[in-house]
């Protein structure tokens, strides 16, 4: 038995969005993505979750100092996404639709960067209260 | 007298954003939310009317007829749109939560049947920050 300690802090960013596939054509992204193809996009109250996992430092008993990783996510995260367009605004999504399964992609890629290797990570991200994913499954 | 409360909810994107003003002043005055690439939010919408209750029924107001006017007046222009751009009773208003929620209420209100009166429209734009029309 190891002494593994999750801990979770809490975010949100508003953002606008669209779901759309430029290889397709108009009747195909609207029968696939339906409304949320809408050409002047939509927009969501996004809510994320960010999971750490690792033994508490036995000098400070953190397993992280939930303080930086507020301030980690801040800078990494919630600045490039509050207020903006996915599609529009970042070019992670120049590409790649930014349907909830791809934007917790990029923000656990983003965030992982930052933190100490030993750390596990794991992101859940809410788009609406009823819909969520969580990447690594 | 009885109130009565139906939840509905819409995703849209918009923007703050007066376009009398200059690129400086809209950033000044609306922040973030002047971004021109739009931004969005869950919205939450509560619609309550009040009157009397029909002795035959029971009811105010059939609560199902009451969803179906705010699907169809409401939820069904606003949901996956953009509100500046996508909405024919916000055209030329500034889609602050104040308008929109003073906007709701005159698509709804000329629907309800005598002796059924709309209360208040209160309107979510995040968790955090809700706004209430009382009409008046």
């Amino acid at each position: 038995m190891n002494n593994k300690v999750a801990v979770y802090r809490k975010e949100h960013f508003n953002a606008a969005h669209r779901l759309h596939n430029s290889m397709w054509d108009a009747s195909t992204n609207t029968s696939v993505f339906g409304k949320c193809n809408n050409a002047n996009y939509h927009g969501h109250n996004y809510e994320l979750i960010v999971k750490v996992v690792g033994e508490p430092d036995p000098e400070t008993g953190f397993v992280i100092d939930l303080k930086l990783l507020s301030e980690v996510i801040e800078e990494s995260i919630l600045n490039r996404f509050d207020h903006k367009n996915l599609n529009l605004d970042l070019e992670e999504f120049t590409k790649v639709n930014p349907t909830a399964e791809n934007i917790a992609i990029v923000i656990y890629r983003m965030l992982r960067e930052k933190l100490n290797p030993a750390l596990e990570l794991q992101v859940r991200l809410y788009e609406t209260e009823r819909n969520f994913v969580e990447y690594p499954a | 007298m009885v109130y009565l409360t139906r939840l509905e909810h819409f995703n849209a994107a918009h923007k703050l954003y007066n376009p009398e003003w200059s690129e400086e002043k809209n950033e000044e005055v609306f922040g973030v939310c002047a971004n021109e690439n739009w931004h969005g939010h869950n919205f939450e919408l509560y619609i309550t009317i009040k009157g009397n209750v029909d002795s035959e029924t029971g009811f105010l107001f059939d609560v199902k007829k009451l969803s179906k006017l705010i699907r169809e007046k409401v939820i069904k222009k606003l949901d996956h749109k953009n509100l500046n751009l996508d909405v024919d009773f916000l055209q030329g208003k500034m889609c602050s939560t104040e308008v929109l929620a003073m906007e709701i209420w005159k698509q709804l209100h000329v629907h309800l049947p005598t002796p059924v009166h709309l209360h208040c429209v209160k309107l979510y734009e995040t968790p955090r920050i809700y706004v209430e029309y009382f009409g008046d």
